[in-house]
């Protein structure tokens, strides 16, 4: 039986797309059968960030409409054994997303897939109900800024009450504070949130620190999940949020200026 | 016109969604004395009512007239406010004054939007006296209502989150949101918080917003009571 992991937020361009990729290459390198599904109707760029956009044949709403079945719309990544994507469509609205569609190739896709990664669109209406609803796990994408704090709160809620694990009264979405584009230079100068404050706020369990890196910007231009350029920063910080959810003990780090330097460990 | 096509665009949603609305509860058959009072009570927080949507009620010993609603209907409008609909009011009243109708009957009551899981559970089973207790954090936009009863909260309560209760309050935790204890007009009514940031406390309709409350207070564990018509916060 997969385990389901949606990667949400509320707000947009906070690092959703670019944690879903990684972390699903991430559990896919660490030897689990991963499937990354791209709930973005009509944005698409889930296929960009993985660099199979040319691949795409048919997608998501194409299974759902039964003009395809999985296999046909399923693409295997080239580098990573075990790794597949299923598209978002670019053209069809967005009620395309049915709930006994999403529902029937979720149940699908989990015979034969160890962990299922959705990568939730912006906002709190459909694309990213459906996203969230049938999650065991979320990732929780949050920038430290107000407004972004403000909307991972929202979906929170929406986590512990809009979903099926909720509304059947079964034991919550575990949730995982993923903290991205993180720069301790401007959190110095009073500019960001620390991740104290976030985690203060939320108070949910952190699973990572993801640092504002150009690295994540190289790898999106090359169609890399950044977790494979493993030299990086960011790269390296995303393996350590796959290891950490996998039950590894690692130290937080990248949360100083200072270059190198592993920050202090968080307790709880 | 180049337009897409009415037939496959839906130009509109129907949703059924649970939203906070004042309710005005009219204790005075005289509409001059009501809006005087309203005017008193707009001038300690001016901006705040302005768009506000309204619900018209009334004590039920009460038997409003058509123009005295009208009267007052009109005056809410003058001062800004919106009202939208009438609660327990005569049907052609509320017509004549192109306000909706809404009943009060306690079987129709709905639990409050995104209510947690175990909110919606305790709800269900309701502790002695309509009490409830919280041990999940509330949400920004998350309501909880404790009606007849206190609410006790064991977790943090985020900024845009609002706890209700016609008793007391309690948060064994952080209040960043909205605290109203004594909803329904219980001037005993207390709240109670571990560390205060709450955006706004109010006890049976006096409130204060953060900015109205004493810097220091923020922080520290607190208490908010009513004394006479003051709302008086403290440290405990
Ligand atoms: N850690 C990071 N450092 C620098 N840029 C980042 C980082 N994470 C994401 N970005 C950039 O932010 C933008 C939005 O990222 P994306 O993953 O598409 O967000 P979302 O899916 O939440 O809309 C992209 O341009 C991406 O390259
Ligand atoms: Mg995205």
């Amino acid at each position: 039986m997969a385990r389901i992991v949606v990667v949400t937020s509320g707000k947009g361009g906070v690092g959703k797309t670019t944690t879903s990729a990684a972390f699903a290459a991430g559990l896919a390198q660490a030897g689990h059968r991963t499937v990354v599904i791209d709930f973005d109707v009509g944005l698409r760029n889930l296929d960009l960030i993985m660099g199979c956009e040319r691949r795409v044949v048919y997608d998501f709403v194409n299974v759902i409409n039964g003009e395809a079945n999985l296999n046909q719309a399923l693409i295997r990544d080239k580098r990573v054994d075990g790794l597949e994507i299923l598209p978002a469509s670019q053209t069809r609205d967005k009620d395309a997303l049915t709930f006994e569609g999403v529902e029937a190739v979720l149940t699908q896709l989990a015979e034969t897939h160890d962990y299922i990664v959705c990568d939730s669109p912006a906002g709190i209406e459909r694309g990213a109900h459906l996203a969230m609803y049938f999650a065991d796990d979320a990732l929780v994408v949050t920038n430290p800024e107000v407004s972004s704090v403000r909307d991972s709160d929202r979906v929170l809620g929406l986590l512990a009450s809009k979903t099926r694990r909720a509304e059947q009264g079964e034991p919550p979405v575990s949730e995982h504070l993923v903290v991205t584009r993180y720069a301790p230079s401007r959190v110095g100068k009073g500019e960001m949130l620390s991740v104290e404050d976030i985690r203060e706020i939320l108070s949910i369990d952190l699973l990572g620190v993801i640092p504002e890196s150009t690295a994540v910007l190289n790898a999106s231009n090359a169609g890399v999940p950044v977790i494979l350029e493993d030299k990086t920063d960011a790269g390296q910080a995303y393996a350590d949020v796959v290891a950490r959810y996998l039950g590894e003990q690692r130290e937080h780090r990248f949360l100083d200026e200072k270059k190198g330097l592993f920050g202090r460990l968080f307790k709880g | 016109m180049a337009a897409a096509s009415p037939q496959t665009t839906s130009a509109f949603e129907l949703k059924g969604r649970m939203a906070t609305l004042t309710v005005l509860r009219l204790q005075s058959n005289d509409a001059r004395h009501v809006l005087v009072q309203l005017d008193e009570r707009l001038a300690e927080a001016p901006g705040l009512f302005a768009g506000m949507p309204i619900v018209l009620a009334t004590a039920a010993e009460l038997e409003p007239s058509a123009d005295m609603l009208a009267a007052v209907v009109a005056g809410l409008r003058e001062r800004g406010l919106v009202p939208v609909a009438g609660m327990d009011l005569p049907a052609d009243a509320l017509a004549d004054l192109g306000l909706g109708q809404m009943r009060n009957s306690d079987g129709e009551r709905q639990a409050p939007e995104r209510d947690g899981p175990e909110s919606a559970r305790s709800a269900q089973r309701p502790a002695a006296g309509g009490s409830r207790v919280i041990t999940q954090p509330i949400r920004s936009g998350q309501q909880v209502y404790a009606r007849g009863g206190d609410l006790v909260v064991t977790a943090p309560v985020s900024a845009g989150a609002e706890l209700m209760a016609d008793g007391h309050i309690h948060v064994y935790d952080t209040l960043r949101g909205r605290a109203l204890a004594g909803v329904q007009g219980d001037t005993n009514a207390r709240i109670f918080c571990r560390t205060l940031e709450a955006e706004l406390i109010a006890v049976a309709g006096q409130y204060l917003l953060s900015e109205q409350m004493d810097a220091r207070l923020r922080g520290s564990p607190a208490m908010a009571w009513l004394e006479g018509e003051t709302l008086r916060v403290e440290t405990i």
